[in-house]
This record gives C-alpha cells, sequence and structure tokens, in this order.
C-alpha cells in the first residue's frame, strides 16, 4: 500500500481542492433510489456530472427508507460524480458509524456530511426507535479524531495489529447548518461548536430570506468562523406557487418573502421564474463576504441545476490542481 | 413520579378472558397521584368489569385491594389470602410492580393493567409529562436544570437542531416544548449562557439503561 502525499489537504477530495483554490464551490443533491433499481442514480448522475464539484447522497432523508447514502454514492462515483456522503445520527450507534467510515473510506469515499438526522415521525416508519448515540457536532468529533489523531472514539489506534500500519480514513468533514432555526441567537454559537469540533465546510438549509441570512453571515464573520470553515449557501429553486407556499408554511426553519411568492404567483412560466430567482440569489450570494460557495438541492428537479449553474456564470467548473494518488 | 394510564378495557377484558376469580390489586403511590392505578381505579375498573361480565353472562368473582406499593416486599403481607384465592392477579401498578408481584408470588398468575409512561411531573391539573429518562449519569447541571436528554426529542447535547420553530420541537409543535429552547431561555436568564459555547463529548450511555439492567446497592444499607 503506498503513501498518501497529502500536500498540506486533509482529504485530497475535488471539493477540497476547489475550496482551497478559492474557487466558489458548486455542489448538487442526490436522493438515491427507493429500491434495489440502480437506473435513477445514472440518471440523476448524468445532469449533474461535470455541472457541480461534488454531490451530497442522502441518508435515509425524512427518514425514508431508500438505498444507502454509501452503496448509491460509489454508484454514482462510477458515473463521474464526487459523492459527498451523508451520515445521519438517527439510525446507527458509534460502532456501526465508524465502521462505515472505514468502509466508505476503502471503497474511495472522501466527503462526508454530518448530520442529525430527521426524526422518524416524519418518514415511512414512524414506530421505530431511534438510536441518537450522538449528535451532529460530536459526529463531526468523532470523524475528525478517526482523520487528525488516527484514533476511533475510544482512544484505540486505528490499525489491524499493533504491528500493522496506521490506515486511517482522510475524510473531508461538512455538517450543515440552519441559519434560520430558533433560538436564532443560538445558531452561531452552534455553528462556533462545529468549528471547534473540526467540519471544514458547512452547507446551510435553503435559504429564501436573504436579508436573515446577511445577519447570519454579520454573526459568522463576527466571530470569524467564515476564516476557518467553507460556507456554502443553501438553494433550492422554487418550480410553483403551491411549493413556494409550502416551503413557507410546512418546513420548519424556513421563511419565504411574500416578494417571491409575488413573483412566482404572476409568472407565465412559473418553472423559468423559479430559476431566474435562485441564479439572482447566486448573484447576491457571491457578494457576502464568507460565502464560499452554494449547495443547490434542486428537489427531483437535477435536470435544471446545469441551467442555473450555467446562467450563473459558473461553468465550466474548474479543474483543481491533481490531488494525490488515491492509494490503491 | 413514574406516570402510567390504564389499558383499554378491551385489552384488560381480553386478557381476563377465562378467570373465574380476580383480584385487582391497586398500588397506593405513584400510580394513585397519577390517577391510573390507585383505589379509586381499581373500584372503577372492577365496576366496569362486573357491569360488562353481567351484561355478557360471564361468571367471575372480582376482589379489589390496593397496597401501598407494589416495589417492597413488605406491603404485600396484608394481601396474602386474597392472592391465594385469585386464579389470576390484574396489577395496577407500574412495570415494576407488576413485574415484583411475580417476584414475590411466582406461583401466581400476573397481568399488567397499566400502561407505564415515564418519570414526570404534574404540570397541571390532570396533565403530566415527562422529565427525566434515568440516564444514570445527570447531566442538568450544566444546562439550566433542563434536561436534555429528555426534552430533547432526539436527546441533543451540544444544542437545537433544525427543527426548533417559535419555541417548539417539529416533532408534534402543539404539545412539545423545544428543550433546547427551554435551556437556552433559562440560561440567559441565569446569565450563564457561556455554558453552552463548549462542545460536551459524546455521552456515556452505559450508566442508564444501555449498560444491561442496573442494580444499586446501598452498602450501610444492607443486612
Amino acid at each position: 500500500m503506498s503513501t498518501l502525499t497529502m500536500d498540506g489537504l486533509k482529504s485530497g477530495s475535488r471539493l477540497e481542492r476547489v475550496l482551497a483554490e478559492g474557487h466558489f464551490a458548486v455542489t448538487a443533491e442526490l436522493g438515491p433510489p427507493k429500491s434495489a433499481d440502480t437506473a435513477p442514480i445514472g440518471v440523476k448522475a448524468a445532469h449533474l456530472s461535470g455541472n457541480v464539484d461534488a454531490v451530497n447522497i442522502t441518508d435515509n432523508q425524512t427518514a425514508i427508507v431508500r438505498m444507502s447514502s454509501i452503496a448509491a454514492g460509489l454508484l454514482a462515483l462510477k458515473e463521474g460524480i464526487e459523492p459527498i456522503i451523508q451520515i445521519t445520527c438517527r439510525d446507527r450507534n458509534r460502532i456501526a458509524i465508524q465502521s462505515d467510515v472505514l468502509g466508505a473510506y476503502a471503497l474511495g469515499i472522501r466527503n462526508i456530511l454530518c448530520l442529525t438526522g430527521d426524526h422518524q415521525k416524519f418518514g415511512n416508519h414512524p414506530t421505530s426507535k431511534n438510536v441518537f448515540d450522538m449528535d451532529s457536532i460530536q459526529l463531526i468529533g468523532m470523524l475528525a479524531c478517526m482523520r487528525d489523531q488516527k484514533r476511533f472514539a475510544c482512544g484505540e489506534e486505528i490499525r489491524n495489529s499493533k504491528k500493522a500500519p496506521v490506515v486511517e480514513p482522510r475524510i473531508l468533514i461538512g455538517g450543515a447548518e440552519n441559519p434560520f432555526g430558533d433560538p436564532l441567537e443560538f445558531r452561531a454559537i452552534r455553528l462556533a461548536k462545529k468549528v471547534e469540533a473540526g467540519v471544514d465546510f458547512i452547507q446551510t438549509q435553503c435559504i429564501y430570506d436573504m436579508e436573515r441570512f446577511a445577519e447570519f453571515m454579520r454573526q459568522v464573520r463576527a466571530r470569524g468562523l467564515h476564516e476557518k470553515v467553507k460556507i456554502l449557501a443553501g438553494l433550492t429553486p422554487l418550480k410553483s406557487v403551491g411549493m413556494a407556499k409550502y416551503m413557507r408554511d410546512s418546513v420548519a426553519g424556513l421563511s419565504v418573502p411574500d416578494s417571491y411568492i409575488e413573483r412566482m404567483d404572476k409568472a407565465a412560466d412559473k418553472p423559468a421564474e423559479g430559476i431566474r430567482i435562485c441564479v439572482e440569489q447566486i448573484e447576491a450570494l457571491r457578494e457576502i463576504e464568507g460565502v464560499a460557495g452554494v449547495h443547490i438541492m434542486a428537489i427531483e428537479w437535477e435536470e435544471k441545476v446545469a441551467e442555473i449553474v450555467k446562467a450563473a456564470g459558473l461553468l465550466p467548473r474548474p479543474e483543481p490542481a491533481a490531488g494525490p494518488e488515491v492509494r490503491t | 413520579m413514574i406516570t402510567a394510564v390504564r389499558k383499554p378495557f378491551a385489552e384488560i377484558a381480553g386478557m381476563l378472558e377465562g378467570s373465574r376469580k380476580v383480584l385487582i390489586l391497586g398500588c397506593g403511590t405513584c400510580v394513585t397521584v397519577c390517577m391510573a392505578g390507585g383505589e379509586k381505579e381499581v373500584g372503577i375498573l372492577a365496576s366496569t368489569l362486573r357491569l360488562a361480565n353481567e351484561k355478557e353472562g360471564r361468571r367471575m368473582d372480582i376482589v379489589e385491594a390496593t397496597i401501598e406499593r407494589q416495589c417492597d416486599r413488605e406491603f404485600f403481607d396484608t394481601v396474602r389470602d386474597k392472592v391465594a384465592e385469585a386464579d389470576v392477579v390484574l396489577s395496577l401498578a407500574c412495570g415494576v410492580g407488576v413485574q415484583f408481584f411475580g417476584e414475590v408470588f411466582p406461583e401466581k398468575p400476573v397481568l399488567p393493567g397499566l400502561d407505564t409512561k415515564f418519570y414526570g411531573a404534574a404540570i397541571a391539573q390532570g396533565v403530566w409529562a415527562e422529565r427525566c429518562s434515568g440516564c444514570g449519569t445527570c447531566v442538568i447541571a450544566d444546562f439550566g436544570g433542563v434536561c436534555p436528554v429528555t426534552r430533547c426529542s432526539k436527546s441533543l447535547l451540544n444544542g437545537p437542531c433544525g427543527g426548533s420553530q417559535k419555541g417548539k420541537c417539529e416533532v408534534d409543535p402543539v404539545n412539545i416544548d423545544c428543550g433546547w429552547q427551554l435551556i437556552y431561555d433559562r440560561l440567559k436568564a441565569l446569565g450563564q449562557l457561556a455554558k453552552l459555547e463548549a462542545v460536551r463529548p459524546i455521552k456515556d450511555w452505559s450508566s442508564g439503561s444501555h449498560g444491561g439492567p442496573g442494580k444499586i446497592v446501598k452498602e450501610d444499607a444492607v443486612l
């Protein structure tokens, strides 16, 4: 097994190299199929490949059973996508998560996003038992410990025996932040805790209320957090007035300004208006100090991501300097 | 206290199907206070059963009794005769009491008449709410006296998730307060918000139910 040359990078992932070179990063999302049929992964990957730097592979989002994020991520990787595997604390304890992190790394996964996870009440198995052995901040800390201390959460070194080499999973560690959740004053504190725990990049909940997000970023800059973590602003393009109202009324922590709802209402071509709003948001976000990129969550609308990225002037995606040799 | 609610009548009637002599045994402590399994509730259940039996032509002798506690051996002495005469005992104690009855009277079938819920407090007349999970290592000193393990639907120790909205938890915005909003407000009022800045490590769950069935031995009290 060859040694990994790190060039000062933590994981050497494409996303890490794009961010390290100071490019405005673009990530997207791919929900694994709800069956063992792999075809949707190929279809979605084809829409995203070459148009974004990396793609989140969700982990049973909204607590609905889907193909495992690691398996779907590996299939996406074969389709030319760099996956960001999402791991939630809802379904696995520290034993299972560390085991999966070793496995994911061995299979070529280089980015992991650490999440608390939606409560099982919202999914298709509401009578199940949850785990929550740890929270997302502790999960970030555990992955940082595995990578940087080269130790498991229990303190043991990551090696097969005393004589065997230490082979730790070198993962770029992501986290999420909802700038609009309550209590509002606590959001920047919580982000600071994620930074302290060792997070490398943050993707936010989807943003519609740009003023409130700008206020959040002011709090982030006041703490100097934007210099310690790469913040990718989350966006979800609106498809219809109904969707805009649903986002406003039914999704905890989201507020959609009336101006966007009015625009969607008046537009003849509503999807096109939704995309225009999204592109305007990207342009505004690029002006906010401390925003290192955007995370476009086009829910079951992956085919529009390329159009959005192109209209925002973010194509072609940069080719960062080659990363380290992946050990074989 | 330990809180409980009575099982649905149909379930109780189903469990007792075929029994001829039934002792309904109440418990005078926690479940009396939360109005689920005390003397009064024993009486109500016994009357309801008698009426149902009469209506459906079932023969069943129903005897009522309530003891101080079903989680202490000494209190069972007063009902030994009634237990001996019964085919089956329907205990209106919490899950602890039902099982302990079985340890005191291993030869006697015992059935649970209640569904045991949680450790709670009476937050209003007739309303009880969960406050403790018995995790074995109390952490509330650092959280303004509010337990994140119990009051947060996800037992988060480092702050709220994204589902906290206007002081409520998204799991049930009508009935559940966001535990982290409570913690935040309490610490703010106490001028101790700085306590929330420290990253709390992963909790040792082995001191609670995840370490297997627990046992406390107080050496100076052991005979």
